[in-house]
């Protein structure tokens, strides 16, 4: 029984230093092919997986950023700091929200996207169509996909400050009665700019773990409709825990 | 047939996944221009042989000269510069489906070649009209039929003028008109530019008509090889079952009665 379990665990915890070293050497191999970037089809990607995916990331922000003034303007009128609201929710927004929401909301659409694509590319045989064409696929699918990914995270969690404060302005204003001024006036003594870079370069990271964990999961996709299920499923949950643990380094490095 | 050059030797090729043995000590050549049918029942590894053929599977043990030339210890890029010379007609195709039927074709031109656009969408043309699918250029894969891709996919194999094509077969799924269309495909590519051609099928109407010479492949062996004839008649139990269609009754384990 014992026995059993050790070898159940022990047989999880290869599994599991196998693929971390598949993911690093997927990342490693797409960092030394960055010069074969196609630009047509990273600029195609960098609609696909990220322009299109604006709608998503404003409507989660914005219903954070009024939800996040919801539960605390209110209290910090009652307590005499409503000055301080705004500076709370454009700080805790540009930290922490908007690139680990943006990150997971992005992880669940465009991670899940990757790795269905590559997943079916895979099972009816195009990656080895690819390779028997003498084109490489971590040139042609995982470059542009991880370049597109990096490139447009960031611009997303700009999009998704802009839109998270405006939501915790309205929130504050109208249901807390914090007055404009005192909100905008609040976020400039109390936010930097620092706060918002720091958001932007974690989410370089996040799009850097949602493209490679995405393709790598495609890649690796078992035959049959199944196995891309899982591929796609497995892509997702994976993103979003790399990106939470991430996260907490990240946010060591950046903001301590 | 001695005096001829292999353009693919394999000796002694192992194929194992685990315990699980699938080629055991296969020696198989094919000769610079004819066209090698591979046939057997399914699970046999007829498709393994095209694998490992074109580099997407490493063999167990056992040695693979492809044009002279030992591809034990191929690295990516020594296996991409015999690729460019080889052309793959995949079981389902494997037509890339972001790309129009014309891409599809133009495909290892646009990667390989350095050519003009005119002279790519002419090379695509005519290799089209070779494959009796004129003006189809703009067509995506999701818009053919079964038939239709495997002749997009015949004329995607053959853009780059390669010496050699290999077909994993080419003919299942499809109707007994549409099989005879593609083997005269094949036959007439071969003809028409010399290839040399191997392919697995198991489909014997397709290579009795397209191939020269005809190997069985079971339980990981080679248990003939020879011409349509000499297939036709062999008294082999293994082919004798196959061709006919019929049941075998294992006495050894070995397969042979």
């Amino acid at each position: 029984m014992l026995k059993a379990i050790c070898e159940a665990c022990g047989k999880r915890i290869l599994a599991f230093c196998a693929a971390s070293g598949k993911l690093t050497l997927l990342l490693w191999q797409t960092l030394r092919r960055l010069k074969d970037a196609n630009w047509h089809e990273v600029v195609r990607q960098m609609a696909l997986l990220g322009a299109d995916s604006l709608p998503i990331v404003l409507m989660t922000i914005l219903c954070t950023g009024m939800v996040f003034s919801v539960q605390t303007a209110k209290e910090f009128v009652r307590l005499g700091a409503a000055s301080t609201v705004g500076g709370i929710v454009a700080i805790a927004m540009a930290r922490e929200l908007v690139p680990v929401l943006v990150g997971v909301v992005v992880a669940g659409r465009i991670g899940a996207a990757i790795a269905a694509e590559l997943g079916t590319m895979k099972v009816t045989e195009q990656i080895d169509a690819l390779r028997v064409m003498a084109a490489n696929p971590v040139s042609f699918l995982v470059v542009p996909r991880f370049i597109a990914m990096v490139l447009m995270m960031p611009l997303l969690v700009v999009f998704a400050n802009l839109i998270g404060n405006i939501g915790g302005w309205v929130v504050a204003h109208y249901y807390a009665g914090i007055g404009t001024f005192t909100y905008t006036n609040s976020i400039k003594m109390l936010a930097e700019f620092y706060d918002v870079f720091g958001g932007m370069l974690k989410s370089c990271v996040f799009g850097a773990i949602i493209a490679i964990v995405g393709c790598y999961k495609g890649l690796n996709a078992p035959n049959g409709a199944e196995g891309v299920g899982l591929a796609t499923t497995a892509s997702v949950v994976l993103s979003i825990i790399l990106i939470f643990i991430f996260n907490y380094f990240l946010s060591i490095v950046i903001y301590v | 047939m001695a005096e001829k050059k292999a353009m693919i030797k394999i000796r002694q090729l192992k194929i194992a996944f685990g315990n699980k043995i699938v080629l055991d000590d296969l020696d198989l050549d094919v000769y610079e221009g004819e066209t090698l049918a591979i046939i057997g029942p399914s699970g046999t590894g007829k498709s393994t042989i095209i694998k490992v053929l074109t580099g997407l599977l490493a063999p167990t043990s056992g040695s693979v000269l492809v044009d002279g030339q030992e591809t034990k210890d191929y690295g990516e890029e020594e296996w991409d510069g015999l690729r460019s010379r080889m052309g793959v007609v995949f079981q389902y195709s494997a037509l890339f489906d972001f790309l129009s039927v014309g891409e599809n074709v133009a495909f290892g031109l646009r990667r390989h070649f350095k050519l003009s656009e005119e002279e790519i969408q002419a090379r695509v043309a005519t290799l089209l009209d070779l494959v009796g699918m004129p003006g189809s250029q703009n067509l995506l894969p999701s818009e053919l039929s079964g038939g239709m891709k495997k002749r997009v996919a015949l004329s995607r194999a053959l853009a780059m003028e390669p010496q050699l094509v290999l077909y994993d077969e080419p003919t299942s799924g499809l109707d007994p008109v549409m099989t005879m269309t593609i083997s005269r495909l094949i036959r007439k590519t071969q003809q028409q530019l010399g290839l040399t051609s191997v392919l697995v099928t198991h489909d014997m109407a397709s290579a009795y008509f397209a191939a020269d010479r005809i190997a069985m492949l079971d339980k990981g062996k080679i248990v003939q090889i020879g011409t349509p004839e000499e297939i036709k008649q062999s008294k082999n139990p293994a082919v004798y079952a196959f061709i006919n269609g019929l049941e075998r009754k294992e006495e050894d384990g070995n397969g042979h009665k």
